[in-house]
Parts: structure tokens; C-alpha cells; sequence
């Protein structure tokens, strides 16, 4: 049995490391962030303009919950992936491009979980 | 000293840029200010999480001329990003790059932008 081929294989096939994949992660998670971003429209207008218990109410009704939740997701990814182009045109030093690549990705990781945390504790605390 | 010649893009200040230069470098700059944006809607979803009195205090905060000047600015770069992007997205099927139509979108991609933000204002 040829090992090393089926793991290549299951890499392959468990990798987002694609050459493709970068581009394909972006244009899908902008596609998703087209409609999506009506609902972060809806919640920053409530959140500046509506009374406290109104702006709860509106963000546990389960579709905006959900629709906030994809947001979230969507935009932080498509963030990580559009910074990282950045990085890679204006930083020409290749240690000092992939350190900085990685501290960026655990900075918006943070703030997606960041994010997440602070809907589970609005939902709880009604 | 090894200097680095290799060459760095993409260029701002070497050529007077077209239109649809103008209009990528914006993309590419209310991108990085949308993602820096993103620390700001962490803000406001943690000051609904922590209670009335929060709320209220990052609304007196938010409605300060400054952060409402931030805040809209936000939106229209939101506005940009989306309408760019959704010609990034037809770019992609490979459409639309004659010279004539490049010049033409990027015009109506300006006109969406700010009429979708005066629409946003208006109804907020």
C-alpha cells in the first residue's frame, strides 16, 4: 500500500491551503456579506437610535440572531483574507510578512470570538 | 548593503491614476479601515451585553459629533466596499472590462454608494 499517497490525498482533501483556496474564501464570504450586511445595518441603527429592551428584543428574535452570527463569521474571515493581501504587497521582508500575517489572524480571531461571547451573553441575560 | 530592488506594488504615487485605479486603491483602503471598523461593532455588541447603563453610556458616547462623523464614514465605506465589490465579483466571470464599461460601472459604482449612505441617514 502506498502510504504516503493516501495521506497526501487526505491532506489534500482536508487542507484550505488550496492554491485556490485564499480567492475562493474570498469571493464566497463577499458573496454572504451582500445580504447580510442589511441585518448589521438594522442592529448598529437600533443599537445607536432604540430604547435598551427593543435593541435586545430585535437581536433574539432567532433570524436576526442568526443573520448577525453569519455576519460576524463572514466579515471577520473576509477581513483575515483581505488583510493578509495587504500585508503580503506592502511588507517585502518574508519573516517579518508571515509574523505579521499571524499576529493579524489571531487579532481578528479574537474579535470574532469576541463578538460571538457578547450575543451569547445579550441572549442569556434576557 | 544588499539593497532590495525587487518592486513593490502597487504603486500610488509614481502614475497619475484612471478612475478605475482611483477607485481600487479606495477599495483597498475602506477595506483596512472596515476591518479596523470591526473593533468598533465589537464595542457596541459589548455594551448591549453589559447592561442598560452601558448601553446608555455608549449611546451618549456614539451620538458626539466626532464618533457620528466616524460612524458614517463606516457606512459609506461600507457602501464602497459592497459596490466595488460586487464588480470585483462580475470582473470574475470575466466581464465588463472593456474600456468604455470600466468607466461607466465605476460611475455608477460612485453614484450607488452615495445614494445608498443618503438613504441610510435618511431612514435612520
Amino acid at each position: 500500500m502506498n502510504f504516503k499517497a493516501s495521506l497526501e490525498k487526505a491532506a489534500d482533501f482536508f487542507s484550505v491551503n488550496k492554491p485556490t483556496g485564499h480567492f475562493w474564501y474570498q469571493r464566497v464570504t463577499a458573496a454572504a456579506l451582500v445580504p447580510l450586511s442589511i441585518w448589521l445595518l438594522l442592529l448598529l441603527n437600533k443599537a445607536l437610535h432604540a430604547p435598551y429592551a427593543e435593541t435586545v428584543d430585535w437581536l433574539a428574535a432567532p433570524f436576526n440572531t442568526l443573520a448577525i452570527l453569519g455576519w460576524i463569521a463572514a466579515a471577520i474571515y473576509h477581513a483575515a483574507l483581505g488583510v493578509q493581501v495587504v500585508i503580503e504587497d506592502y511588507v517585502s521582508d518574508i519573516p517579518v510578512r508571515h509574523l505579521a500575517i499571524r499576529v493579524t489572524n489571531l487579532v481578528f480571531l479574537f474579535l470574532g470570538v469576541a463578538a460571538m461571547l457578547a450575543i451569547i451573553v445579550i441572549l442569556l441575560a434576557r | 548593503m544588499a539593497a532590495n530592488n525587487r518592486p513593490l506594488s502597487p504603486h500610488l504615487q509614481v502614475y497619475r491614476l484612471p478612475l478605475t485605479g482611483l477607485i481600487s486603491i479606495t477599495h483597498r483602503i475602506t477595506g483596512v479601515l472596515l476591518s479596523l471598523g470591526l473593533m468598533l461593532f465589537v464595542y457596541v455588541l459589548f455594551a448591549i451585553a453589559s447592561g442598560e447603563g452601558a448601553y446608555l453610556a455608549m449611546q451618549s458616547f456614539m451620538s458626539f459629533w466626532l464618533f457620528k462623523l466616524a460612524y458614517w464614514g463606516f457606512i459609506y465605506a461600507l457602501f464602497f466596499h459592497l459596490c466595488h465589490g460586487i464588480r470585483h465579483l462580475v470582473w470574475d466571470v470575466g466581464k465588463t472590462f472593456d474600456r468604455a464599461k470600466l468607466d461607466q460601472y465605476a460611475v455608477y459604482e460612485l453614484i450607488a454608494s452615495a445614494a445608498l449612505t443618503l438613504i441610510a441617514f435618511i431612514v435612520s
